[in-house]
């Protein structure tokens, strides 16, 4: 994807927001594609302010409270059973989940 | 005796409970009764567990008998949001894509409860996992304010604040990510809690913005608050984020009575345009009240808080994006098979089940913070946005230099007609401007009634926020803002709302 | 080795051109709990019983983090010689995939607990020099494993043309350690040996540490091969494959060379590189094209708001690096000059297998030579004719030195040595017992030699004679006879000396 040019509103196009949609696996209609891309770039530009306010050595936080090294002890802890773990499964063979052809690779 | 019983506060329940003057099979019945005559018209309801409820009670009786009170509440009921997990009872966080799902497991929440013996009525209402400031966007309909059955109760808890407003529950349990406990008590006249964050355990908590999300109380006093918090407050290995230190003493802090000394601080940014008239009115009024007591109020000022919106609306979508990426149909909810495709691939049938699944405003934000974490785009948007918090924590951390605590409206209007804002999506964001700061920085806010605006008799909020883990100042301020409140009603103001089911 | 494929042969593609390796190998660790849940991480569980909210991706569950883990991740880094960062911090890597229940994986992106690394590798060439090559490290970083698919239906158990997969989560969330390196230049033809030899270092060097069990057949160890061809080392980087699902130490040699062979074979022909992921096929010998990496999915990696950073101090990283295990190069020269082995004894010594063996044996009071000798020799033949390796043979090194000492004290020879350790391989007990029990040792008492030894000269009056002559040399046959009179249990240099005292 482009970098949008310095300055001005994201214009957001269908074509991107398809894209995102299938990053995201959502199978969007073509009603809400077309809904989706102005409603988008309204929103992208009421928070543009947001990308100009912080200085450069601002920096980021992504925890309110400052924690460091929080670890758990190498334990085991009992966890649940097979038929827990399958009770809500859409579907299920031989205590595993069953899914249908995966189509892509593993990472 | 049963209405009676309703109508009573959680602490007062309590010392009957002690006093061996009710039991707690006929408190959670009596409130059980009450959701069968009202909740078709409130509708804060997604689930009434009436058998778990009432055997939880008598557990809670036999305890009492034997002298062995699980703790203070114990007994007394409670509801709880439908985005906490709770073993056996159906948990939908108000979405189809998880309609059916049962957890195997209790939320950390949730157990603390059940270990304190508060029977749980059931799970309340919500906006589709978490989004939206009206409860307009649960899947299963929207909850409604019992002071106007037309009228929404606020959200995304609306389902946990309607039930207390209406006197379905005593106590709820909500979560609050942008304003989502705080807003609706606002706006049904009752008091909400977000904690400091990290003061609750979020595990269980199906995740909304994990930075953000906190669960809390939902009461109509601010001692009820306390106890509440005191259960379900406090440290979790199963959290990481969850601090480390011990919860302050809170139902001690609600007796401490006086505003005398105190120093507040009016936060300029959050008020004056935008905020509906009579909003504005009993926040003066609110301000006018704290001075008569004693207190020294100043004006502060917090220049970042105008970007919080604008932060929230970053990333928030961005974590919820990754958040919301596990409800795929391949373990547990909704499994969707595409039309017309013969054997269609795992990769058809989670987009089919999450187009399905998914609504209108959980779609929009999956996909605006799919796009704000996306490459190339990172920087710009979720990088600036954490530093955006940055800086408001600073501003925060300046004020509280001067103050002891910052005080606001809660929401910039009353409650608003169902469907009012529904087909703008960033006029319904406005409704948290003033709530979303405290989540950003991680501060605990409380939302106390303050009045009702004259436009429209409908309540609305004054907030209090202090300094992180600081709670107790929360509520010591809190509990003596509501006493004097309280006194100048002659009772609390949500005696004043209009029956409902033509119950008295 | 069919294939439709065009290859080059590999030295003709070696004359061409010049090879750049990457090699990322994957670690499971052996902690006894996954990474961010207590659930068990025992291998070859019945399916889906080691799991729990957190390993299963249920909505509400968090992660926290073993801290077994970190310590293992933060040992490996100083084994590899890498800086350990002062301050890091887990990552989303969003993308979806059945195995991976979040549909993200927590992992590290930009802050890798380990970077900027090196280790030495030893590739001998065929007259059995060793040649080193360093190895740059780029980073070390802590991951977790994903969990496992069976492709049901279709011919090959494969993904492709499966008609639907069975999923098992025991394995998701066990604690991985992404070890990758830099690009490795400058191993000319050597390419797939140095990469062989690199993985076999690793593993050594895990073992040594005890961080895992690194066996490839299970997949506690896995292997990711990148290769890219260029004209001559100074030429840039061409493109390059990444092939996967390399489990032998073998398979990583060989894919390298079939790489070699099929890049040489495209670019000679003008044809370009594709930059992909490819499997490696052990059966046939090859690897074939798998997902196209030129649409690099995009992953949107952001910080994992769950998880707060990990700060190793420095104090604690000192004492973790005081602590590790000698690295085996170093140890081996330590070794060799303590024993004062040659390079060739030391070569066929590590060579056989048996450097730790000998250490053990020394270390129970043998001579080096002489454990280098009873290993090398009479056990190594031992094991050969039972098609074992030398440390399954049922002998201690304890016993070993035990043998050694009855040869020290004269109480057995050499010959009587072997019957005596072919007895502790029969499992008749330690050699004290065998010795007792056959009657293997050596006749010590000086007047029952001596009798024979008088004997003996009776019996052979001529040689006798010379003896007596100074002819000492002579003493051969007197020693024959009396070594037969005594069934060999005689130690042969005593009677040499009776018999020259009873014939000077």
């Amino acid at each position: 994807m482009a970098e949008h040019p310095q300055g001005q509103p994201p214009a957001i196009t269908r074509e991107e927001v398809a894209h995102l949609a299938h990053l995201a696996r959502i199978d969007l209609t073509d009603g809400e594609l077309d809904q989706l891309a102005p409603q988008l770039a309204g929103i992208l530009e009421a928070v543009a302010s947001v990308s100009k306010v912080a200085a450069d050595d601002i920096p980021p936080m992504s925890h309110a409270v400052p924690l460091t090294n929080v670890f758990r002890p190498d334990e085991l802890r009992p966890g649940l059973t097979a038929e827990e773990a399958l009770a809500c499964a859409p579907e299920a063979e031989e205590q595993r989940f069953k899914v249908p052809r995966i189509l892509g690779e593993e990472a | 005796m049963a209405t009676d019983l309703i109508r009573m506060t959680a602490a007062d329940l309590a010392e009957l409970l002690a006093l061996g003057k009710a039991t707690s099979v006929e408190i959670t019945q009596a409130h059980l009764d009450r959701i069968a005559a009202v909740d078709d018209d409130v509708h804060a309801f997604l689930h009434v567990d009436a058998d778990g409820a009432l055997q939880a009670a008598r557990e809670s009786d036999a305890r009492r008998a034997a002298g062995e009170a699980a703790s203070a509440l114990d007994g007394v009921p409670i509801a709880v949001k439908d985005v906490l997990a709770t073993r056996g009872l159906p948990t939908t966080c108000g979405s189809r894509i998880l309609q059916g799902w049962v957890p195997p497991y209790d939320a950390t929440v949730v157990a603390r409860l059940r270990a304190a013996g508060l029977p749980i009525l059931g799970k309340t209402n919500m906006d589709e996992f978490a989004m939206g400031s009206s409860t307009e966007h649960s899947a299963f309909g929207p909850s409604r304010n019992p002071w106007d059955l037309e009228r929404i109760p606020g959200g995304s808890g609306g389902g946990s604040s309607a039930a207390v407003a209406a006197y379905e529950a005593p106590l709820a349990i909500g979560t609050d990510t942008g304003g989502s406990i705080r807003q609706p008590a606002a706006v049904t006249g009752t008091i909400g809690v977000k904690p400091t964050y990290g003061g609750v355990s979020r595990y269980g908590l199906v995740a909304l913005a994990s930075s953000l999300d906190q669960a809390g109380p939902c009461t109509r006093s601010l001692l009820d608050a306390a106890m509440l918090h005191e259960v379900i407050g406090g440290h979790d290995p199963l959290d990481s984020t969850s601090i480390d230190q011990a919860l302050p003493a809170l139902v001690e802090a609600t007796h401490e009575g006086s505003l005398r000394g105190v120093r507040v601080g009016v936060v300029r940014e959050l008020g004056g345009e935008g905020y509906q008239a009579g909003v504005r009115a009993r926040f003066d009024d609110s301000v006018a009240l704290m001075v008569e007591a004693g207190a020294e109020v100043v004006e502060v000022s917090c220049p970042h808080f105008e970007y919080g919106l604008g932060a929230y609306y970053l990333i928030l979508p961005s974590e919820a994006s990754s958040n919301l990426a596990k409800f795929d149909a391949m373990r547990y909810g909704l499994r969707v098979l595409p039309d017309g495709i013969e054997a269609p691939s795992a990769e058809q049938v989670m987009t089919a089940t999450r187009e399905m699944g998914f609504g209108a405003e959980v779609k929009r934000r999956i996909i605006l913070g799919t796009y704000a974490l996306s490459s190339g785009y990172y920087d710009a948007y979720y990088g600036q946005a954490q530093k955006v918090r940055t800086l408001i924590s600073r501003d925060f951390a300046s004020a509280f230099e001067q103050v002891d605590v910052l005080v606001s409206p809660t929401a910039p209007t009353t409650a608003f007609k169902i469907g009012e804002k529904l087909d703008d999506p960033i006029a319904m964001y406005l409704n948290d401007i003033a709530t979303i700061p405290a989540n950003l920085a991680g501060v605990p806010g409380v939302s106390v009634p303050n009045g009702l605006a004259d436009e429209d008799g409908l309540p609305s909020g004054l907030q209090i926020l202090a300094p992180a883990t600081a709670d107790d100042r929360l509520y010591r301020v809190g509990a003596a803002v509501e006493s004097l409140l309280d006194a100048s009603w002659g009772g609390p103001l949500l005696a004043k709302a209009p029956a409902l089911g033509g119950q008295a | 080795m069919s294939t439709t494929q065009t290859l080059m042969s590999y030295d003709e593609a070696m004359a061409a051109f010049d090879p750049v390796l990457g090699l990322e190998v994957h670690v499971e660790l052996n902690t006894v709990s996954k990474m961010f849940c207590g659930c068990s991480t025992t291998f070859g569980a019945e399916p889906n019983t080691q799991v729990c909210p957190v390993c299963l991706g249920l909505p509400g569950a968090l992660p926290a983090l073993n801290g077994d883990a970190v310590r293992a991740a933060i040992r490996i880094g100083l084994a590899l010689n890498c800086s350990i960062a002062d301050w890091c911090r887990f990552a989303r890597k969003n993308y979806f995939y059945p195995d991976m229940p979040k549909n993200f994986q927590t992992s590290q992106y930009d802050e890798p607990i380990a970077f900027d690394g090196w280790t030495e590798v030893t590739v001998l060439d065929e007259e059995g020099d060793g040649d080193v090559y360093r190895i740059g490290i780029e980073r070390a970083h802590m991951e977790e494993d994903t969990g496992k698919s069976l492709h049901v239906g279709g011919s090959t158990g494969r993904i492709h043309g499966a008609d639907y997969s069975l999923l098992d989560y025991n394995r998701a969330g066990v604690p991985l350690i992404e070890i990758v390196t830099k690009p490795v230049e400058g191993t000319g033809a050597r390419a797939p040996e140095v990469a062989r030899a690199y993985v076999g270092h690793l593993r050594e060097m895990l073992l040594a540490l005890g961080v895992s069990d690194v066996r490839m057949e299970q997949g506690s160890l896995r292997c990711d091969v990148n290769l890219s061809l260029r004209p001559d080392p100074s030429a840039p980087l061409g493109t390059r494959s990444e092939t996967k699902n390399v489990n032998s130490l073998r398979s990583v040699e060989r894919a390298v060379r079939f790489e070699v062979s099929r890049q040489a074979a495209l670019l000679s022909a003008g044809e370009k590189v594709v930059q992909e992921t490819r499997h490696w096929h052990e059966d046939t010998g090859e690897t074939t094209s798998g997902r196209s990496k030129e649409q690099a999915e995009d992953y949107r990696y952001f910080p994992e708001p769950d998880l707060v950073p990990i700060a190793p101090s420095r104090e604690w990283v000192e004492e973790l690096r005081s602590a590790l295990p000698e690295p085996p190069a170093v140890r081996r020269g330590r070794l060799q000059e303590e024993w004062g082995f040659s390079d060739l004894e030391m070569r066929d010594t590590v060579g056989a297998g048996a450097l730790t063996l000998v250490e053990q044996t020394v270390a129970a009071g043998s001579s080096p030579q002489a454990a280098r000798k009873w290993w090398l020799s009479e056990l190594a033949r031992r094991a050969n004719e039972r098609g074992v390796e030398l440390v399954d043979l049922p002998v201690s090194p304890e016993q070993v030195a035990q043998v050694q000492q009855l040869v020290d004290d004269r109480r057995v020879n050499d010959k009587l040595a072997r019957q005596v350790l072919d007895g502790v391989l029969a499992g008749e007990g330690s050699p004290e017992q065998v010795v007792a029990d056959r009657g293997l040792e050596v006749v010590s008492d000086d007047s029952a030699l001596g009798a024979a030894v008088d004997r003996a000269i009776e019996a052979n009056p001529e040689v006798a004679e010379k003896i007596r002559g100074g002819k000492q040399a002579a003493a051969g046959a007197l020693i024959g006879a009396v070594m037969k009179e005594m069934r060999g249990q005689a130690d042969a240099g005593r009677v040499r000396e009776l018999i020259l005292e009873k014939l000077s």
